[in-house]
């Protein structure tokens, strides 16, 4: 085990010193994702100088499902964010190299591109949570410390889970690299705004099918000791670790059928 | 001895457009003993890229029996991993933007391989490829020759049993294929590690294999050593002959199967067949009737073979 953490994170200093190989646009990089971040943020502040609630959520409320879904973000980003490769490393055959060394091959992939330059959008998101916790006046309970804590592991499996899920099915449309990309995408974005602000069927499928109300919506419903907007029952609101395990559980499954698929197509 | 390779039946069938099945390998049987050096030969299409990838667990057959180290390769892919090195030409085992070295390094990490043991062979092949000019040049600005030599070397640092080989010198220049071929047939004979490559370069087989397998729409046409081959299918040898003074062709010569004239009659081309006359039988039947400058006695090449074969 130790042995195997050990190859992992000699291939997590490479991959960074691979980065690091253009220090001056990686620098550039690390700071755009920082200001994407921002930006996003900016337009929300903006809004509401015209609304006073979005959802049912005031500005401060916003802005800390905004920050806890940035985190969870830019760290699922960190960490799975590579998989974006596959449909190239699959067209190319260069997956089939990573399948000839004795490691697991999403492991290989996922340090492949350890993109630091992620930390950015954590960062603002950090400062920004920061903030919205020192201004709110927020009762701190141990449970709630323990559901702040926790909140961006869980959004980091979900969102994790989500992409993995998403990106094994270029297995199958090797071409299909759209559907990966509206589901990272989307689900970034979708996650970012309290989610009684979408009706419908986005609202069915990116909150539940796609368990993105879990990844900030219901813990910050949680911390902050809100009723639910949507009027659902109050257990959702601490049910976060335990959606993350199962969809953990049901990307793994898709992706090794991908997997098996590739190696029995050969395409 | 083991066998390293053991295929049975082996079938993989493609589907095309409406539902139609193409055989791309069609009932592939071979085995490969430890320490041998196999040529896989046949032309674009054959099923030797397919038959490979089965061999090394990245495709599943459709049907057959495979065993390689003694492991179904499909199922027991990451374990048949660190018992073989594979060099597919196009897909690079390197990291493209760091020094080779580190590539090195990497690998003996990923195949956990003891220090002294990595330190010891990464040494050796160095040496040998001549590589210590550029370990510390970035994968992306190598030449190919130079790529190629790292690749390999990548390969076999963790010490495998066989090492599988696709076109490993296709786009090398001489001097580049050369060495690799002195390097790879060296690793055949003092290591022992069993070779299998594919390759249109005939020459490589020449260099390297002393057992060729001949594959073609997906069946295995030919299996036996080159000079069994070259016995069977490259026709005649031939008898270059530098003359003093021009001559008339070179006819009624016993033995000989067709004669070519040159050079004004200065430089005369005997084939002969191997059954019927010996080349120093046939060198004293020209010297006896001519004035003979210089001779030179030709093998049949593996092209001829390679020519009789794809198209008989």
């Amino acid at each position: 085990m130790g042995e195997r953490l050990a190859i992992y994170r000699g291939l997590l200093a490479a991959s960074v010193r691979s980065q690091l190989a253009y220090p001056a646009s990686f620098a550039l990089q690390c700071l755009a994702q920082a200001l994407v971040q921002l930006e996003d943020m900016i337009v929300v502040v903006v809004l509401f100088s015209r609304i006073s609630t979005m959802g049912g959520f005031t500005l401060r409320e916003v802005l800390l499902v905004y920050s806890l879904a940035g985190i969870s973000f830019g760290l699922a980003d960190l960490l799975v964010g590579s998989l974006d490769t596959v449909a190239s490393l699959v067209r190319t055959g260069r997956l089939d190299a990573l399948l000839l060394r004795p490691l697991p091959a999403m492991a290989q992939i996922c340090v492949s591109d350890f993109a630091l330059r992620r930390l950015g959008k954590v960062a603002t998101s950090l400062a920004v949570l920061g903030y919205v916790l020192a201004v709110s006046d927020i009762t701190w309970t141990p449970l709630r410390v323990a559901i702040l804590l926790i909140t961006p592991l869980t959004g980091v499996a979900l969102l994790g889970a989500v992409w993995v899920a998403a990106t094994a099915t270029t297995f199958w449309l090797v071409e299909g690299q759209e559907l990966p990309n509206a589901v990272t995408y989307g689900s970034g974005m979708f996650t970012s705004y309290p989610v009684s602000v979408f009706s419908g069927w986005l609202l069915r499928l990116m909150a539940f099918v796609v368990p993105g109300a879990f990844v900030a919506y219901y813990p910050a419903l949680a911390i902050l000791g809100k009723p639910d907007p949507l009027g659902l029952p109050p257990v959702l609101r601490y049910s976060a670790p335990l959606v993350a395990v199962l969809a953990a559980g049901v990307a793994a499954l898709v992706w090794r059928a991908g997997l098996r698929h590739y190696v029995g197509t050969g395409s | 001895m083991d066998a390293v390779i053991e295929v049975d039946g082996l079938r993989r069938e493609f589907r095309r457009r409406r539902g139609a099945r193409l055989a791309a390998v069609d009932g592939v049987s071979l085995s490969v003993r430890t320490g041998e050096a196999v040529g896989l030969l046949g032309p674009n299409g054959a099923g030797k890229s397919t038959t490979i990838k089965m061999l090394t667990g990245i495709l599943v057959p459709t049907a057959g029996r495979v065993r390689v180290c003694g492991l179904d390769p499909v199922r027991r892919r990451r374990e048949l991993a660190r018992r073989i090195g594979v060099v597919f030409g196009q897909r690079s085992q390197l990291w493209w933007d760091l020094p080779l070295a580190e590539s090195f390094a990497l690998l003996r990490a990923i195949h956990r391989v003891p220090l002294d043991d990595h330190a010891r062979r990464l040494e050796e092949c160095v040496e040998l490829l001549e590589m210590a000019p550029f370990l510390a040049t970035p994968v992306r600005q190598l030449s190919l020759g130079q790529r190629m030599r790292g690749e390999v070397t990548a390969a076999l640092l963790h010490s495998p049993q066989l090492l599988v080989l696709d076109e490993p010198t296709v786009g090398l220049d001489l001097i580049s294929k050369e060495r690799l071929r002195a390097f790879l047939a060296r690793s055949n004979a003092v290591d022992g590690v069993t070779l299998l490559l594919t390759t249109h370069d005939l020459p490589d087989v020449e260099r390297l294999c002393r057992r060729l397998v001949v594959i073609d729409h997906g069946r295995v046409l030919v299996d036996g050593s080159l000079d069994s081959l070259r016995r069977r299918f490259g026709g005649a040898r031939r008898l270059i002959v530098d003359l003093e003074r021009p001559c008339p062709a070179l006819t009624g010569l016993p033995g000989v199967l067709d004669v070519t004239v040159e050079a004004d009659g200065l430089r005369q081309q005997l084939a002969f067949s191997a059954d019927q006359t010996s080349a120093a039988d046939l060198i004293a039947a020209v010297v006896a009737r001519v004035a003979v400058r210089d001779l030179l006695v030709v093998e049949p090449s593996i092209e001829d073979v390679a020519r009789t074969l794809y198209t008989s």
